[in-house]
């Protein structure tokens, strides 16, 4: 499009403007414009996002039950949040949440790490192979979480028939086993979510500019020098970055675990957003599960916030 | 020690570099304590030590930065 299409769309559009309307805009300043063009998505951010934030604090000091509308709600100070921060069961809810973002973290790193240093050895096919590894993230983690359910049956599944491939175990029952469900659930996040770990570590790697390894090159470095020296600590800040972001989503992680385990056998994989549904949805305690919210909330803000400036630090 | 002395030495009391960090570890710390298995007390002061090193993070997040950036 030239210029002078340009100018005569610009001028079509304001012969279509009404009068009064432009009448009304052109007595506007700039500033009057810039709000009225940011107003509706300021009224539509507070309308579902600010308001429930602050009805959600409200509801956590108050005794409602979301199921009992007539009820008489009552001001109770911070009593759902001593509850809360005085349960073992909740305590252990967060440990189980604890088990599973750790572990999930430390293989996907791993792994996402080690198949970024292949794939950016360019062999023949790297793409392709890229792009089939990519595939487990671009699914629906329900989807993920109710195939894996298939995957895992002791008697029909394929993975207890390829672990009994290398070793003779007998039908292994990954989901209703209290030992074998918490690592169950860390497998399938693994080999969804192990490609986002490459796809950043990738991207630190392509970073590298080529006359580091030259130089190191120069100076007789081996292969180990040339990592730890260059590549690692250039990779460094991406993988902070990837794990940081992994890390909050796993705290919240609820989708794939609900239709994986529903948190079961008992509560052995039942992360704390599970907890919050089923006290939220199931017993109806709004008040109390809005608390808890809140206490939720607070944690993956401060970590939102250390994400934020893990990020500008990467930009740098 | 001149006023400007004063004003310039408390501007650097109130960089934004170390108080950041200070409010970073308070969080990672809070989080720490939340979800560790050794310690009921501790869980029971980890939201505290979230939310105070949280709000503590927005409010030194304004302060300015250093020379150096």
């Amino acid at each position: 499009m030239t210029a002078r299409d340009r100018t005569s769309l610009a001028q079509k559009a304001a012969r279509a403007t009404p009068e009064p309307v432009a009448r009304r805009i052109r007595g506007l300043s700039d500033r009057a414009l810039a709000w009225l063009f940011i107003s509706p998505t300021i009224i539509l951010l507070l309308a579902i996002n600010i308001f429930p934030l602050i009805w959600t604090i409200y509801l956590s000091f108050t005794n409602y039950h979301a199921n009992r509308p007539n009820m008489n709600v009552r001001w109770i100070g911070l009593r759902n949040y001593q509850r809360i921060l005085g349960s073992e069961d909740i305590w252990g809810y967060l440990q189980v949440t604890a088990h599973f973002v750790f572990w999930t973290m430390v293989l996907q790193l791993l792994l996402g790490f080690g198949l970024a240093l292949l794939i950016n050895r360019n062999f023949r096919g790297s793409s392709f192979w890229t792009t089939v590894i990519l595939i487990p993230m671009m699914l629906s983690p329900a989807v993920v979480g109710t195939f894996w359910t298939y995957l895992y049956q002791p008697q029909t599944g394929i993975f207890s028939y390829i672990v009994n491939a290398f070793y003779d175990f007998g039908p292994l029952d990954m989901i209703g086993s209290v030992k074998l469900a918490p690592w169950a659930i860390v497998i399938v996040d693994t080999w969804m979510w192990t490609p986002y770990i490459l796809l950043l570590s990738l991207a630190g790697l392509r970073s590298i500019p080529d006359y580091l390894y030259e130089a190191a090159e120069i100076d007789r470095a081996n292969a180990w020098q040339k990592f730890w020296h260059i590549t690692f600590p250039r990779v460094l800040p991406f993988l902070m970055l990837a794990v940081l972001f992994r890390g909050i989503e796993n705290f919240k992680m609820f989708d794939m675990v609900a239709e994986l385990t529903s948190g079961g056998p008992g509560s052995t994989t039942e992360l704390v957003s599970i907890t919050l549904k089923r006290a939220a949805f199931e017993s109806w305690k709004t008040g109390y599960a809005s608390a808890f919210a809140v206490i939720l909330f607070v944690t993956v803000f401060g970590l939102g916030n250390i994400y934020v400036k893990a990020l500008n630090r990467v930009k740098r | 020690m001149t006023g400007q002395d004063k004003k310039g030495s408390i501007r650097r009391f109130f960089l934004r570099g170390p108080w950041e960090n200070a409010a970073t570890a308070g969080i990672a710390l809070g989080v720490f304590m939340l979800m560790q298995p050794f310690s009921m007390t501790l869980y029971s002061y980890s939201f505290i030590v979230i939310l105070a090193a949280t709000l503590g993070f927005v409010i030194v997040s304004h302060f300015p930065e250093g020379e150096d950036g």
